[in-house]
């Protein structure tokens, strides 16, 4: 069977879970080859554990020290090199931006967004807000997809990984930005916002930043990752790294806990996708409870502090 | 320095919106449409640069059918010089590879020191225009920026990240992209409202830019949707008014999904 590579999402040394999805999904189309940009050691078993037949690595300056223009460069060289039936790519800024130059490197297709693909190239996309869905192909070529994270289970399927050192050989016009400074800002222990199981996010009925201390409380109790609505960041309750919706990141949890949100279009196009939505909301005619499994009408200072309190009383 | 501004005309994200069951492309005609939202973004940071350093010059660049006009007329209105509308029946059905060759074709004939964009478009939602432009063109692509500072030739970016954000320079000619936390967009004034009436607006074909209608339209697309569906609209589950117990009895369903 032909390799499909998967383009590995890492974050401080640990396998992002959406690279685990796109081993679980490569395997359905052909032989999941990973390749990592950047420094492998400790990646490798986690790949392997998910079925990880070979993981390809380039590291060093010229990789890792410029914007995506590089990793294309070496994408694309490894795929006239192996020929793979598909390529897969997280759906994140970084994994979008390589696989637009890699489409045009090798004037082939490309699709984002990705929830599905079936072995004969077809591709599930959920768009406008989750409101439709579309079954899309790429034309005469592979398919070059990014995967949109929490579109699946991952499912282990250990093997033993044989890795090897891709040579990097980047040209001038892939030298042309320069990242001079990485920033880390602090997130804390909670988990990353589009790949979490929960999210628990805060909208303008939160009432300021200090309150927000309330929806982190709520979180951290759940596990969960820490979101808010456009109205919660442009007033300044939150940072904006954190927004949920049309201008901000898409979220597809299995839960997605409202609090303070009215579920405006706009918020709604970022979570419309969770598999199972709470709601509490003071106004009862507020739109999220359309969507809610679950809703509570009532005052999120009462209701939150209560549900925090029962949750630590059952743990 | 001759900056151009890349402007999308979508379908307004605040209202419903359909594609076309003969053809699976965006319903534009029942469609509220409008500039894209990030746009607005990158047209209010390119003349913000272009009010820090005299000479400078604005130009919207908009591939799209005849009604984008409109957007064209409302991007001007904040204050751009003018407008490039490439505009030719042999554009329908182009996907976004085919977007890239035609915009970079005319970006060559512009010559501009940087293009701004908006990170993404709020109908696609791709984020591989920048860079497809920038693979085309050799020229360097700073992505998905919170902070632009022009020195000279010289750009640096701040590059919104998951873990924070990233430090990235380069020289000119360059593309930029922004996100929404750049800045706050002007309101077109009735004066900026007025002018725009008067500025000029080139139209040009794909035989103006030298692409020959097989590589554009549907003729040249490397992508094709094969069906769409409605996706089934999520119903209303409980909704309990607190009575007391809110808190108790959301919890009560935590534990029946299993979540606690």
């Amino acid at each position: 069977m032909a390799e499909v590579l998967v383009v590995v999402e890492a974050s401080g040394g640990t396998v992002k879970k959406v690279s685990l999805e796109m081993l679980t999904m490569a395997r359905a189309l052909g032989t999941p080859s990973a390749v990592v940009f950047g420094d492998a050691a400790g990646l490798a078993d986690k790949l392997g554990e998910f079925g990880a037949e070979k993981v390809y690595v380039a590291s060093g300056d010229d990789v890792e020290s410029y914007l995506v223009a590089p990793k294309a460069t070496v994408l694309a060289q490894l795929v006239k090199d192996v020929q793979p039936a598909a390529v897969l790519l997280g759906s994140t800024q970084e994994g979008k931006e390589i696989a637009g130059r890699l489409a045009v490197k090798l004037d082939n297709g490309v699709l984002t967004d990705v929830s599905a693909l079936e072995p004969d190239g077809t591709a599930t996309q959920v768009i406008f807000a989750g409101s439709a869905i579309v079954k899309s192909k790429i034309l005469g070529g592979i398919p070059i997809v990014t995967v949109r994270p929490n579109s699946l289970t991952p499912v282990a399927a250990p093997v033993t990984p044989a890795v090897s050192n891709l040579d990097v050989a980047v040209g001038d016009a892939d030298r042309l930005a320069k990242v001079v400074e990485r920033v880390a800002e602090a997130k804390g222990a909670r988990p990353e916002l589009t790949e979490a199981s929960i999210v628990v996010s805060g909208g303008r009925g939160v009432g300021s930043a200090e309150n927000f201390k309330l929806v982190e409380e709520l979180a951290d109790l759940l596990g969960a990752a820490v979101g808010a609505s456009r109205a919660a960041t442009d007033s300044g309750f939150y940072p904006h790294a954190f927004q949920v919706g049309q201008t901000g990141k898409t979220v597809s949890p299995q839960l997605y806990v409202a609090l303070g949100i009215s579920g405006a279009i706009q918020h709604r196009a970022g979570m419309q996708t969770s598999k199972t939505i709470v709601a509490v909301n003071k106004d009862a005619e507020a739109p999220i409870f359309e969507l809610a499994d679950f809703g509570v009408v009532g005052d999120l200072f009462q209701v939150v502090p209560q549900a925090a309190e029962e949750i630590r009383k059952r743990k | 320095m001759k900056i151009v501004v890349l402007v999308k005309q979508v379908p307004d994200s605040g209202a419903e919106r359909n594609l076309r069951a003969e053809d699976n492309t965006v319903d534009r005609a029942s469609a509220n449409n409008v500039i894209n939202e990030m746009d607005e973004y990158a047209l209010e940071e390119a003349l913000r640069i272009q009010e820090a350093h005299g000479g400078s010059t604005v130009t919207v660049l908009t591939m799209g059918p005849e009604r984008a006009t409109e957007s064209i007329r409302k991007a001007l209105s904040m204050g751009p010089d003018g407008a490039v509308h490439v505009l030719d029946d042999a554009l329908s059905g182009t996907d976004a590879l085919g977007t890239s060759k035609v915009l970079a074709a005319a970006l060559k004939r512009l010559e501009p020191d940087l293009v701004l964009c908006g990170a993404e478009s709020t109908d696609a939602r791709g984020q591989v225009l920048p860079h497809m432009l920038a693979e085309r063109l050799g020229v360097a692509a700073l992505t998905g920026a919170r902070k632009l500072t022009v020195d000279g030739s010289q750009l640096t970016i701040e590059r919104q990240t998951e873990e924070g954000y990233e430090v990235v320079t380069a020289a000119t000619p360059a593309i930029v992209s922004v996100w929404d936390t750049i800045n706050e967009p002007r309101y077109p004034s009735f004066k900026g409202i007025m002018a725009a009436k008067k500025k000029p607006v080139e139209t040009l074909t794909l035989a103006d830019l030298g692409v020959s209608a097989d590589e554009a339209g549907w003729a040249g697309a490397l992508t094709t949707v094969a069906s769409h569906a409605k996706r089934p609209p999520r119903s209303a589950g409980v909704k309990v008014t607190d009575d007391g117990e809110g808190g108790t009895k959301l919890v009560e369903f935590l534990v029946s999904e299993k979540f606690v």
